[in-house]
């Protein structure tokens, strides 16, 4: 369906990736925000409040980040698409609700805009460091989906994109920002709101009567049933059946955490999203996300400058991993070339598909800033050499 | 060869070049309240919106409370804008004291320096250009102090030429409080004005001469 009207905010501005994050989530139809203020995610609520009244969504500012994640959820079994947004502190506190929200399928997207780390370390500064957390961070098996967005128009583009694959999905979404995007501010264009696809919650269409809760109707993502509605149901963290009753059994288990994980890594193909250049005859392929992707695309013109055969991936989804794309490259490329704001995350990944069948490497940074494109040049001319 | 690889692979091949066409890394500093962010703001929309280019802003986030030095920075471009931080500055707009002594280091030798000439006083470097102009007491002789910056940001359009008037001028109309909208570009009309007769484009001459001492 087409978006709501009343959410969009059609034109060309001049908005920061925060301002923009909340835009997007809007024009998505979030119409539920419970948040506590973080730097450097505070403006995308702040947003969000002042423009919330004009188009009846509410926002509430909760005492910390463990009841904002509840109330999300909570909010989400009403029907209605919410989000809630955080720094890497409050992600942390996050965690045990987000593992929650995955469990009862509560569709939702968590903005993390994130900062230096660990602990409070850098708040008003880049880091990109909180990439396992958003898909480990919260204890048990589950999959999640995080998107990585590079500018303020892909925080909106991207935030729109997100609130559709945690309703198509049932998952809880995370949206990785960092500090720069949030706080870079470039020109947005918000297109009409009949060009804005989004994907509406699932109802159930079944009857009171027949509804479980869990129970599939040819599809690994049970229908939803909203509360309020009159259907009367049940549903836990604990391990449940279709019924959405706990059942301890290890029989329930396999059948409720396999599918948690199956409904998302058996759709990877449909969720991928990674932006390609130039990789068919390259020598050397830079894998990069968000901020860095950016700064990557500068040492990748250089390198290309000194005869360097070097290719891009842009990893727009990050969750779930685009394995079969990377196995693809690390089968023919001469090596592949990591740089991210932290000492190895989505690197360890690109070499668990690249299984030795390519060199891997990987240039860290702590955060803070982004890293020198020169830097990146050097590793690619001496992954270059090294694969001659 | 983008703008951004010119100036990231330190080829800084654009010396007379115009301003207007290549990445161009601007800087505005001030004290927190003067509107350094607003007067960021509104030229990066300038460029962004209304005048054709790329232009990523970055605002300094640190404990800068009101009172403190504060500071936004631009990069404009004809394209793509990949690095978003400056590596050094182009133009340097000085609203205060305190700002101008933490950034004036960064200036390019070719630079230039815009100062509220009332509130700070640079030390003149050969090769880059400076001007002068007392936004505030212009902003005061409209009635409202508070438009300092955009007298700056009129003072700004006129000496760099970075991007259309016009574009500056809808910029400024599109981003200041509703109902201010009148006052706001009385100033940047102003500061517009001062620029022509304080400056004779392109050559930047100094209308005020040099203090004792100062080497041009």
């Amino acid at each position: 369906m087409k978006a709501d009207p009343a959410g969009v905010l059609t034109g060309a501005h001049y908005l920061d990736g925060d301002f923009a994050c909340g835009e997007g989530a809007m024009a998505a139809g979030c119409r539920f925000v419970a948040g506590y203020p973080i730097t450097p995610s505070t403006e995308v609520v702040e947003r969000i409040a002042r423009r919330f009244p004009t188009m009846g969504g509410s926002f509430i500012q909760m005492e910390d980040e463990l009841a904002s994640m509840a109330a999300v959820v909570g909010a989400s079994w009403t029907g209605t698409k919410s989000m809630t947004v955080t720094s890497g502190p409050g992600f942390s506190l996050m965690m045990e609700n987000i593992g929650l929200a995955a469990m009862m399928e509560t569709p939702c997207v968590v903005v993390n805009v994130q900062r230096g780390g660990p602990s409070t370390g850098l708040p008003t500064m880049v880091g990109q460091a909180d990439m396992m957390q958003a898909r480990w961070g919260s204890h048990g098996d589950y999959e999640v989906i995080a998107l990585s967005p590079q500018s303020p128009q892909e925080a909106f583009d991207l935030t729109v994109e997100a609130f559709n694959l945690s309703e198509t999905y049932r998952v809880p979404v995370m949206f990785m920002m960092d500090e720069c995007v949030g706080h870079m501010t470039e020109r947005v264009v918000i297109p009409e709101p009949d060009e804005i696809e989004v994907v509406p919650r699932r109802v159930t269409e079944k009857s009171k009567e027949d509804y479980l809760p869990y129970r599939l109707n040819g599809h690994l993502v049970p229908d939803f049933a909203r509360a309020g509605d009159g259907y009367r149901f049940h549903t836990t963290g604990l391990t449940h059946d279709e019924r959405g009753y706990p059942l301890m059994s290890a029989e329930c288990q396999e059948a409720c955490v396999h599918r948690l994980v199956e409904k998302i890594l058996g759709a990877a193909g449909e969720i991928e999203h990674v932006e390609e250049e130039a990789t068919d005859d390259a020598e050397i392929v830079v894998i990069s996300y968000g901020i860095t992707s950016r700064v990557a695309q500068l040492a990748i013109e250089m390198a290309r400058e000194r005869g360097i055969a070097t290719g891009s991936l842009r990893l727009v989804v990050v969750w779930p991993f685009p394995e079969r794309r990377i196995s693809e490259l690390a089968g023919r490329v001469g090596g592949l070339v990591v740089p991210e704001l932290n000492y190895g995350q989505i690197s360890l990944e690109v070499e668990r598909i690249a299984a030795g069948r390519c060199p891997v490497w990987h240039i860290g940074h702590g955060g803070g800033t982004v890293h020198d494109p020169e830097t990146i040049l050097e590793t690619i001319l001496e992954a270059a050499r090294a694969a001659a | 060869m983008s703008d951004d690889r010119k100036r990231a692979a330190g080829d800084d091949g654009r010396a007379g070049a115009p301003l207007a066409e290549a990445r161009t890394e601007i800087r505005i500093t001030g004290f927190g309240g003067q509107g350094v962010v607003l007067a960021g703001h509104i030229i990066g929309r300038a460029c962004a919106i209304h005048g054709g280019k790329q232009a990523t802003m970055i605002q300094s986030f640190g404990p800068e409370a009101r009172g403190s030095a504060c500071s936004a920075t631009l990069v404009v471009s004809d394209g793509e804008v990949l690095y978003p931080y400056i590596r050094g500055t182009d133009i340097l707009v000085a609203m205060s004291s305190e700002g101008y002594e933490k950034y004036r280091d960064e200036l390019r030798d070719d630079g230039v320096l815009l100062f509220e000439q009332d509130l700070v006083h640079p030390t003149f470097k050969q090769g880059q250009k400076s001007v002068g102009v007392p936004s505030t007491r212009i902003a005061e002789s409209l009635g409202r102090a508070i438009v300092q910056n955009i007298v700056m940001v009129g003072f700004f359009a006129g000496v760099t030429g970075l991007v259309p008037e016009e574009a500056m001028r809808a910029a400024v109309g599109g981003s200041v409080p509703a109902g201010t909208e009148e006052l706001n570009l009385k100033a940047f009309a102003e500061g517009l004005d001062y620029a022509r007769h304080a400056v004779t484009a392109p050559t930047l001459e100094l209308r005020r001469p040099p203090a004792e001492g100062v080497t041009v």
